[in-house]
């Protein structure tokens, strides 16, 4: 595949006086998941959150450099922030259900950009479900409050809830970290057929994780992009000695 | 017996202590009023008007002062929700730190200020406005009166709803403005009913905000610019007369605005309950 969806360059991050990011250049793939790696507090978050600009909420942060999304600038003049957080969703790390309906968790997103008629809004939480893998778990309870599931179904209702607004990136942040090991496995099957459709990007703190589900590897040091290449050569011959050492300790 | 296991026996006895004198003090509150009130408790003393004589024993009831007290409390709650949401939402969503913080401790002040105060300022603004002692001028003052008290409990509400789902809405794309409403509104909605309705209780309690704003009839209103009788100072004028027959009817006013107060926080709680479904523990 030739054509690179997601392109950052020279991209550096400041909190307060902190520079958090240090010139991290690179093009992530489109149709494959891509692993964010690293040690605690070494930035992975932060990039991730570049991509959709949350980063923007944390007071007391300056960005340079630019991230485009295909053609798209998502650090251009006048961007809409709404624009690129309908293309770019976000699985987080703690499985966060609004206070409403199952029904109504899915519609929120379409109903922010429109979608009014009764029937539409079926039809699209019918297929985020779906995508998601909970429709037939929840099909019959769609009127529940969605915090009655349990954790690993709500965190798959937080994956459908960012499918039914149509991204073409979808970025997860350490999403299984809350997850028995049983929705942990099915939460990557998920990952793992999203990846047809969909740019999937993870943070994760698992190893064997990345190895699972990554195409390529991104290992992420002190702010620092260390070291980037398919995840079977970042994870068994990485080039750098940082990557060879986490990964020593890591395993 | 070791000196810490006698140390926790006397806590334990003065915690234990503190708990029960409370629990007296509420019986006795409830008890005298309830058998004072009963004595005089008659379908006449809800349902009439006082008739000429009344504060010496003549025939009527209090009727002027139970609807007075009806529409004013629930006047002036509604009027201060109106304010109170947006502002709490402006505190969480909106405001810089430093000033959210300076707007509560105001807050925090006024509802410390008596309201006494609060009953001088209307009536002066009352008179600025060449206004008359009316049910409008009355519920606008009890309307500021439980305005800190209605914005900083549901603020405290609001306040808890957890970073997470803002983060989730915004990372929908919804703007400020579309998360303040559907999101962290919805999950405070059990704290704006429970706010309102303590506010209603101190509201519809309240003696001298309505002093001078709202007068005393003994009509029941008919417009917004009417002199409104209120429950309070229906209490106030009865039980200062030297009649024990009239006395009495305070008592009987007493208790009826006490089961105005008690139907309110149960409201508070069914309500309370019914909007706790969808909320996010």
């Amino acid at each position: 595949m030739t054509d690179t969806l997601i392109n950052i360059e020279g991209l550096n991050l400041w909190y307060n006086q902190t520079q958090t990011l240090k010139d991290v250049d690179v093009h992530i793939q489109p149709r494959s998941v891509t692993a964010i790696i690293g040690p605690s507090g070494c930035g992975k978050t932060t990039l991730l959150r570049c991509i959709n600009r949350m980063i923007d909420l944390v007071p007391g942060t300056r960005v340079t450099g630019s991230i485009k999304i295909g053609d798209f600038d998502v650090y251009g003049r006048g961007v809409d922030v709404t624009a690129i957080r309908k293309r770019i969703g976000l699985v987080m790390q703690k499985p966060t259900t609004l206070p409403m309906s199952i029904f109504e968790n899915v519609a929120y997103g379409p109903r922010l950009y429109g979608t009014r008629r009764k029937k539409d809004l079926q039809e699209v939480v019918e297929r985020s479900l779906r995508t998601g893998g909970l429709w037939d778990e929840v099909k019959d309870r769609l009127k529940d409050p969605a915090s009655r599931l349990s954790v690993g179904q709500q965190q798959r209702l937080c994956l459908a809830r960012g499918l039914a607004v149509e991204p073409e990136v979808i970025l997860f942040d350490e999403p299984t970290s809350a997850l028995d090991p049983v929705s942990t496995v099915k939460f990557e099957q998920e990952i793992i057929k999203l990846k047809d459709k969909y740019t999937c990007v993870i943070v994760t703190h698992n190893i064997h994780q990345a190895m699972r589900i990554a195409d390529h590897v991104l290992f992420v040091y002190l702010g620092e992009l260390v070291e980037h290449g398919t995840a079977h050569q970042v994870l068994t011959s990485p080039r750098e000695a940082s990557t060879a050492s986490y990964l020593g300790s890591g395993i | 017996m070791t000196k810490r296991k006698l140390n926790n026996i006397i806590f334990k006895s003065l915690t234990f202590g503190a708990a029960g004198l409370l629990v007296i003090i509420l019986v006795a509150i409830l008890s005298v009023i309830t058998i004072k009130g009963m004595k005089a408790m008659s379908w006449e003393l809800i349902t009439s008007i006082p008739s000429g004589g009344f504060y010496l024993g003549g025939k009527g009831g209090i009727a002027n002062a139970i609807v007075g007290s009806l529409y004013l409390g629930i006047g002036a709650t509604i009027l201060a929700l109106i304010v109170s949401i947006p502002t709490v939402l402006y505190l969480r969503v909106y405001a810089a730190h430093w000033f959210a913080s300076i707007i509560r401790t105001l807050l925090d002040i006024l509802w410390g200020v008596p309201s006494i105060v609060f009953g001088a300022f209307g009536f002066a603004l009352m008179i600025l406005l060449g206004m008359k002692a009316s049910l409008l001028a009355g519920t606008i003052t009890v309307a500021l009166f439980e305005l800190p008290i209605m914005i900083r409990s549901i603020d405290e509400v609001v306040k808890m709803v957890p970073h997470e789902l803002e983060e989730v809405s915004y990372a929908l794309g919804a703007t400020r403005f579309e998360t303040a409403v559907k999101v962290i509104f919805r999950q405070s909605l059990p704290g704006v009913v429970t706010g309102s309705l303590l506010a209603f209780g101190r509201g519809i309690g309240d003696a001298a905000s309505v002093l001078f704003t709202a007068g005393f009839t003994d009509n029941i209103p008919h417009s917004p610019m009417d002199a409104a009788a209120t429950l309070p100072l229906a209490i106030f004028f009865q039980l200062g007369t030297p009649f024990d027959e009239v006395r009495q009817r305070a008592y009987g006013a007493a208790l009826i605005l006490m089961i105005l107060v008690l139907a309110a926080s149960l409201l508070a709680r069914l309500l309370g309950a019914k909007f706790n479904r969808y909320t996010v523990k």
